[in-house]
């Protein structure tokens, strides 16, 4: 049984409590024999900041426990089990073998979480994608360095289908248990889909255009509390594009500034350039 | 003929991917290595045609665990290759990341990934349910450091005010001396942790090897300074290729590395062994409390050399406040940076040992090429060889023991895997 957003997983009747033991017991209960949903991380290829940030989440982290079994998570524990109902996953596809391992994720998950920018958009490495993997392989480990594997990068959601992406790189806390909440409730969640501006305007941040920098703030999606440039740097776009990107005012800015949208373009390869912003800007 | 043969995969309780592979015959040891098998990122690669600007933001990304260590290490390459001076404040402020990242790291490991094999449970869940106290008191020490790099840098895991030549934005003495209140608050914490440490059976194995670190005059560095090895002698980090060699191994997707010997050993204990008489008193009296007499050559030590820096960066960084408010906080603003083309090299002491970032930029300040030498890259000859003496050290051993040895040897390294391939 396939548990997905798309698929028979739908949310509990309106008005449902969230108690304990109640709507999440209601939807996995059907599957499983424990009263909890089992929770397993795994990951790809990324830092793995994004673990270390739910690792690092202290009272909350410990709430979630509360709700559900972890029964897998390599870089925190040594219990293992191939028996889980949600596939907490980080990082980005770059290897064939990856590919079948995700795929086995995906069979036995009924909701599987994409974790981070590596994961929902291919994360900075994705760069990688701009060479020859030869060359690369070749520069890093020499002529000794052909046998190892490797491919392009992917977000996972290239891959399998995802029930829940969390960007963020890293992810922000606040939005991890936002999503784990939807999650036990069986509901869908929708990232927030406005930019990084609207929630920088509201921090009353002096605007960094206005401070002189280039920032991917008026086309990047928010979550993030604007957190960067409320500490001075310009945004690197690590939440990736908003689905719908008003670019007429995002040029507006640019133009008042002395910039082109060109400008910006290939800034956004940094984190999204599995996707393709170029062409989706350039198409606009 | 009795073979015993050993193989665990991806093994738990560290960072990143990699296998125990281990083989016996009538008792003599025919394999035993760490098989790395995490996908490279090719950070070395992806670094080129980046701004100067930039560069720093892709380089912490390497690890979501030594995040300020790669910050830190980045911008003194880019700083040295564009010609950028930092401040004093500058200079003080990222040692405070610094300590605050050897903290979080050592706390991490010690409590969460180590102490469980010490206490013969099968993970931090297990020990939340026999000692919800332990974890509570690892949480105080990892929140603090965590909520130290955030007032300092904006944020821990990937931290975002350092930029070449400072800082985008600074904190409040007021904050800072609040943050001081509770760095003091851990004290406790931390005599706790030792006297945990105390309590604890460390597996006996000796392997004398190299140890490397970086040693600065005055103080127990984590932020630059000369290499300096067990076996005699300094290196400038400016010829560190000349001494510092890696190479590609078939079993790794990390480069392994080497000095005079086939292997040397870098992290906690390269650093408790090399550069001791700088530790804090407190410091001091913890390496003596837990049984540490340099030179220690017992590997299976670096977890208790990591309680033994956590003593010293919690008084450090309380000194380090005093010493930052004393001077004065002042928001100096980022200085304007005129690209011109140069290498730099920088060093720091990360957690798990010493880190070389290594950059060479264009005249428009594009980078062109960067090496980056990782700690865990560097200690797996080390770990390799350590395995193998340790199981032929072992008396009439099962499979069971060849195990739980090797694991916990591995953990005792707190490898950072994705970071060593990266």
């Amino acid at each position: 049984m396939k548990m997905g957003l798309a698929g028979g997983w739908g949310p509990p009747e309106q008005g449902a409590p969230a108690t304990r033991g109640g709507p999440a017991a209601e939807i996995f209960g059907a599957v499983v024999m424990s009263d909890k949903p089992r929770v397993a991380f795994f990951d790809f290829a990324c830092c793995e900041g994004c673990q270390l940030t739910v690792l690092g989440m202290g009272d909350s982290l410990l709430e979630i426990l509360d709700q559900v079994d972890v029964v897998t998570w390599r870089e925190a524990i040594s219990e293992k089990s191939n028996e889980f109902d949600i596939a907490i996953v980080e990082g980005s596809i770059t290897r064939d073998s990856d590919v079948d391992r995700l795929k086995r994720i995906r069979e036995r998950a009924s909701c599987l979480i994409a974790l981070g920018a590596c994961a929902t958009l291919g994360g900075v490495h994705v760069l990688g994608n701009r060479f020859d993997r030869g060359e690369l392989l070749e520069l890093v480990y020499g002529k000794d360095g052909r046998h190892f594997e490797a491919g392009e990068v992917r977000p996972i959601s290239a891959v399998v289908p995802v029930d829940y992406l969390i960007h963020g790189c890293p992810i922000n806390a606040d939005e991890f248990m936002a999503v784990m909440k939807h999650v036990l409730l069986g509901r869908p969640y929708h990232a927030p889909n406005r930019t990084v501006c609207f929630e920088c305007k509201l921090r009353e941040n002096e605007c960094v255009y206005d401070r002189g920098q280039i920032c991917l703030g008026p086309v990047t999606r928010c979550g993030c509390n604007a957190i960067c440039t409320s500490f001075g740097r310009r945004c690197f776009g690590c939440r990736g594009l908003i689905d719908d990107p008003n670019l007429n005012a995002a040029r507006d800015v640019l133009e008042e500034h002395g910039y082109t949208i060109d400008d910006i373009v290939g800034m956004f390869d940094i984190y999204s350039l599995a996707s393709s912003p170029a062409e989706t800007i350039r198409a606009k | 003929m009795s073979r015993i043969q050993v193989r665990v995969d991806h093994l738990t309780r560290v960072e990143g991917h990699g296998n125990i592979i281990a083989s016996l015959c009538d008792g003599r040891v025919e394999e035993a290595i760490f098989e790395v098998v995490e996908a490279s990122r090719f950070f070395e690669g992806i670094l080129r045609e980046r701004d100067f600007e930039e560069v720093g933001h892709i380089a912490t990304r390497i690890c979501g665990i030594c995040a300020v260590s790669h910050g830190c290490a980045s911008l003194q390459a880019t700083e040295q290759a564009l010609g950028i001076d930092i401040s004093e404040q500058t200079r003080l402020l990222r040692r405070l990341m610094m300590n605050a990242e050897i903290m979080s790291s050592h706390a991490l490991h010690v409590y969460f990934l180590a102490a469980p094999d010490f206490l013969g449970l099968d993970s931090v869940l297990a020990l939340l349910k026999e000692s919800p106290e332990t974890v509570k008191r690892a949480y105080r020490i990892k929140q603090t450091s965590y909520d130290l790099s955030g007032l300092v840098g904006g944020r821990h895991t990937h931290p975002i005010a350092l930029v070449p030549g400072g800082f985008t934005a600074i904190p409040r003495p007021s904050d800072l001396r609040q943050m001081q209140e509770r760095l003091a608050g851990l004290r406790h914490d931390v005599r706790q942790t030792v006297e945990l440490f105390q309590g604890l059976e460390v597996p006996k194995f000796e392997r004398p090897t190299e140890y490397v670190c970086l040693r600065w005059p005055d103080h127990y560095t984590f932020y630059g300074g000369e290499i300096v090895s067990s076996e005699g002698g300094c290196v400038d980090p400016q010829r560190y290729r000349e001494t510092l060699q890696e190479h590609v191994v078939s079993h790794s997707t990390a480069k392994h590395a080497k000095w005079r010997q086939d292997g040397y050993m870098v992290g906690a204990l390269a650093r408790v062994n090399n550069n001791w008489q700088q530790l804090r008193p407190e410091a001091k009296e913890a390496m003596t409390a837990l049984g540490i007499e340099p030179p220690c050559t017992n590997p299976f030590m670096n977890t208790v050399a990591q309680v033994v820096e956590l003593a010293h960066c919690l008084e450090d960084s309380i000194a380090l406040i005093d010493e930052i408010l004393d001077r004065g906080l002042v928001d100096e603003h980022e200085p304007a940076v005129t690209p011109r083309a140069g290498r730099g090299i920088g060093t720091v002491e990360a957690p798990r040992g010493l880190l070389v970032h290594d950059y060479v930029y264009d005249e428009r300040g594009k980078c062109t090429e960067a090496n980056c030498l990782i700690p865990t890259a560097q200690n797996l000859g080390n770990l390799d060889a350590d395995m193998r003496a340790y199981i032929s050290q072992l008396d009439d051993p099962q499979e069971n023991d060849i195990r739980r040895g090797l694991e916990m040897l591995v953990r005792a390294y707190d490898p950072c895997i994705s970071c060593s391939t990266h």
